[in-house]
């Protein structure tokens, strides 16, 4: 059976253009509408959508790809062209990759965000490839004078098995390119067992770059004339700038120009007030910043404090109003009453910054009444949209030329630093300006994760089975919308496998930024409620995994209610769980004083990911992960497969991180607490476990690997610590009680 | 000031002030973008450079400090025979995600096989301890670190 989430295929709607390149050769233009389903991570809404792909064979027999999504180090510029090149028989040594300008118009849907990218192009690049390769086919038969069904191709030859004869590509990519290109609907694809790129661990397509240091990312960029930037904006959340004296700034070493830039007021995603220097080097611009002397009012980030949010959550969880209701199912508060066995217990996870490596940044120039972008951004088209009406233009006087990026994780969603650098370049026409952020800066200045509270509440009956479920959430938002990455979906398991279920909501107003971080909302909901449900199945007499499979049931696929991304298979999770669950040894695991096993399951991004973790916690509370199993099912193929398993490590262990390193963005009055790796840690090379990976391939379309092998591991490194020590641990990141 | 510094095997002059940070003189005065920003604080490894052979990081020396010492950079380290092997492991099991942090990541691991031509994987976790990963490519460092030395790793291929 063949289910799929979002799978755009080529059908009559489907324009595809051939054209004769500059200098000769086949130029291929795919265009495929489609229904955009909901949930892009936020960054595309519902509705009709596009996609573009482009194939060019040049006479000289080079391939040319174009990579049109964004590549943050989740290998979407080899991967999509794989596709390509494999239906269209390509010799992958000689494929010539270039990266797409951010241009709605040209190329539909570009970003990089949600997963989506595989699912999303699976169909049309393979298709695209086919047909380039059809047309191709055709025009070596019409030069050769026999039937195209008799010729076959291989590495970017055409070969008649009969003669003997061969053309390349690059010989018959003239006469392609006159001819009409073929319905897609008669287009037949590869069957899987006849790949020769597809599956194959192929290396990322600058990795020879990188390793030698050329220069591939957004901070790289140089252009004659230019002129760096810092930008000094409010100590707290929701600033405004009331006065600047900058004199003292303006004679400093290097120092060329000093703005006062007063911003739209929308601190959130637009431009917030600051004052701009801009110097010959930008270590003087970042230190001339402590000459700066502004006044600000920071009225608006007052009482907003960690403290303070904590005491709100406290108060909305003891208080009898339990919210406003995100999904109930049957009568849970009778069935609660009606339970042999309750469990009760509160979660709570802190904001987290993203903290990616190359830290914001953005080169622009203006000039002639144009602006053209160099951007590090995982969303480019909305940043251009966002620069055009900033700065009054018509979105054709735009340009935004995307860069690789040092690191995502959907920070790079959000264009606020486009936005400045294009502030910044209006006010200078005809200067190149790259502006930079310090890591102060952009851990500072993030969109974060933000932080959640949860009251879990289970019923049990006489035989230990869940009958009865509650979630009382408290996050943050205005009282009617969710701030962006803190929602809890009515589809949350165990929604839909307990009978009597209420999942409630209450809202904290905050000024703080909030925004989408790899795996949103999951990557905190799946520690509340994996963690919660290991207290449940203990109670119950059993464990997590058993009791998962008894609340699963037989196999089946669950509508989502209302609007929901993507059906979710009762029985796909059944088997990663089964399959992790063996290769683990997790039911001849041992009791063993500081050390355990701790196991969770969880599914997003159209993902099935169990994973067991074995963690020894010694004295004085020192926790290490040895050992990560990881089961998980994206479906029928692994496109890539060395990239996909560097997707599921890095995840693993970035969960790891999240959970033990002591990562916490704390406020005071609006201003974060928090400024450098030494106060925000990250994962490093002595905290890497050993991870064992398992494709579990289900007959289904693949799907993306950037988000869902992350989840799971936060819980089950929380379960595995209580297993080794009997402390539960409720909040994040953990802090156990000195033993 | 003026500054003559010996870079990559050439002596390279720069007007800046003593005390901008090697990293910025690198970037901006001298056009050698592979040395890269993560933090300015010596925390996380990203713009690690060699001074006389030693692992440095950039971000904390200022150019006022370097005097005669002589300096590289990811750009030349593939001129050096422990430099092109590591090099060429990083790309065998393609180590990257974003890779931004990898010029460092090389940098480091070239200093370790310097000093200690088959680590221990204690030594490996030691020397990389500085080096921070984002994307968490950690597994694959080592494994390249190790097949550079030419010693067996295990591999961790998934089913």
């Amino acid at each position: 059976m063949r289910r799929d989430v979002m799978r755009p295929g080529m059908d009559r709607r489907t324009l595809l253009k051939a054209s004769l390149l500059a200098g000769g050769g086949l130029m291929l233009e795919a265009t495929i509408p489609f229904k955009a389903d909901a949930a892009v991570s936020g960054t595309a809404g519902a509705g009709d959508a596009r996609l573009s792909a482009f194939v060019a064979i040049a006479p000289d027999n080079r391939v040319t790809i174009v990579a049109k999504n964004p590549e943050i180090g989740q290998g979407i510029k080899t991967m999509l062209p794989m596709l390509v090149a494999e239906e269209l028989d390509a010799d992958w040594s000689k494929v010539v990759i270039t990266q797409a300008d951010a241009d709605a118009a040209l190329y539909g849907e570009q970003f990089a965000g949600g997963s989506l990218s595989t699912p999303m192009n699976w169909m049309p690049m393979r298709q695209t490839g086919a047909a380039a390769r059809a047309m191709l086919i055709q025009a070596a038969a019409k030069k050769w004078g026999v039937e195209p069904g008799r010729l076959r191709t291989e590495k970017s030859r055409i070969i008649d098995p009969q003669t003997k004869r061969e053309l390349t590509y690059g010989q018959v990519a003239s006469d392609a390119a006159k001819l009409t290109p073929p319905d897609p609907k008669r287009l037949t694809l590869k069957s899987p067992e006849k790949y020769t790129i597809i599956g194959r661990p192929t290396v990322g397509v600058d990795s020879h770059r990188i390793v030698k240091g050329e220069p591939i990312y957004g901070l790289d960029t140089r252009l004659p004339g230019m002129l760096y930037a810092a930008y000094e904006t409010a100590p707290a959340f929701g600033g405004r700038l009331k006065n600047a004296d900058v004199e003292a700034t303006k004679a400093a070493p290097g120092v060329r120009h000093v703005i006062p830039i007063t911003g739209d007021g929308d601190y959130d995603a637009g431009l917030a007030d600051g004052v701009a220097i801009v110097a010959s080097n930008w270590w003087l611009a970042n230190q001339a910043r402590s000459k700066l002397k502004l006044d600000w009012d920071l009225s608006a980030g007052r009482g907003h404090s960690s403290d303070a949010y904590q005491a709100k959550a406290e108060a909305f969880l003891d208080g009898a109003d339990k919210g406003a209701d995100i999904r109930r199912d049957g009568n849970p508060s009778a069935k609660m009453a009606s339970a042999a066995k309750k469990v009760a217990a509160r979660y709570s996870y802190p904001f987290i910054a993203h903290a990616p490596m190359e830290p914001q940044n953005c080169t622009a120039l203006f000039k002639d009444g144009a602006i053209e972008i160099w951007a590090p951004a995982q969303a480019p088209q909305d940043g251009k949209t966002a620069v055009a009406k900033m700065l009054g233009l018509p979105e054709e006087k735009v340009t935004v030329h995307i860069t690789r990026m040092g690191g995502g994780f959907g920070r790079r969603l959000m264009n606020d630093y486009m936005i400045q650098a294009a502030a910044i370049a209006k006010r200078l026409p005809g200067t190149p300006i790259q502006l930079i952020w310090s890591r102060e800066d952009d851990t500072k200045r993030d969109y974060y994760r933000p932080g959640g509270w949860h009251a879990f509440e289970a019923g049990l009956n006489a035989e230990g089975k869940l009958i009865a479920f509650q979630d009382h959430f408290v996050t943050f938002g205005d009282g009617k919308n969710v701030t962006r990455g803190g929602d809890l979906g009515a589809h949350h398991l165990p929604a839909g496998l307990v009978d009597d279920l209420a999942l409630t909501r209450s809202m904290i107003p905050t000024v703080v930024n909030t925004g989408w971080l790899r795996a949103p909302s999951s990557n905190a909901l799946s520690f509340a409620f994996q963690s919660f449900l290991d207290e449940v199945a203990e109670a119950g007499g059993t464990d997590l995994p058993a009791l998962m499979l008894t609340l699963l049931g037989e196999r089946r696929v669950i509508l989502p209610p209302g609007q929901r991304p993507t059906p979710f298979d009762t029985g796909r999770a059944r088997d990663v769980i089964e399959k992790v669950v063996a290769m683990s040894g997790w039911q001849n695991r041992q009791k063993q004083e500081g050390r355990g096993l701790g196991f969770a399951f969880y599914f997003s991004h159209s993902g099935y990911f169990a994973e067991v973790v074995d963690a020894s916690v010694t004295k004085p509370s020192k926790i290490q992960v040895h050992k990560v199993w990881v089961a998980g099912d994206v479906g029928s193929q692994i496109i890539n497969p060395m990239g996909a398993e560097n997707q599921v490590r890095g995840g693993v262990i970035d969960g790891i991180a999240q959970a033990i390193a002591g990562q916490a963005i704390e406020f005071v009055d609006g201003a974060v607490q928090q400024s450098n790796f030494h106060n925000f840690p990250l994962a490093r090379m002595p905290v890497t476990p050993e991870i064992e990976i398992a494709w579990v391939r289900s007959d289904n379309p693949p799907t993306g690997l950037g988000e869902p092998a992350l989840p799971p591991v936060i819980p089950a490194v929380a379960n595995a610590i209580y297993a080794a020590t009997g402390q539960r641990v409720r909040s994040l990141p953990v802090k156990l009680a000195s033993a | 000031m003026v500054y003559q510094l010996n870079i990559n095997g050439t002596v390279r002059e720069v007007d800046a002030p003593e005390n901008m940070p090697l990293l910025w003189v690198l970037r901006q005065e001298l056009d050698l973008v592979g040395t890269k920003f993560g933090c300015g604080a010596g925390l996380c490894g990203a713009c690690t450079v060699h001074v006389d052979g030693k692992a440095r990081r950039s971000c904390q020396m200022p150019v006022g400090s370097v005097g005669a010492q002589k300096i590289t950079t990811i750009e030349q380290i593939g001129a050096t025979e422990i430099g092109a092997k590591l090099q060429e492991a990083w790309l065998q099991v393609d180590v990257m995600q974003c890779g931004y942090c990898q010029a460092g990541q090389i940098m480091s691991a070239t200093a370790l096989l310097n000093a200690a031509p088959k680590p221990t994987v204690a030594q490996i976790h030691q020397a990389m301890a500085g080096n921070i990963c984002r994307c968490a490519c950690y597994n694959r460092i080592a494994e390249a670190i190790q097949i550079a030395a030419g010693m067996p790793q295990e591999t961790q291929d998934a089913a």
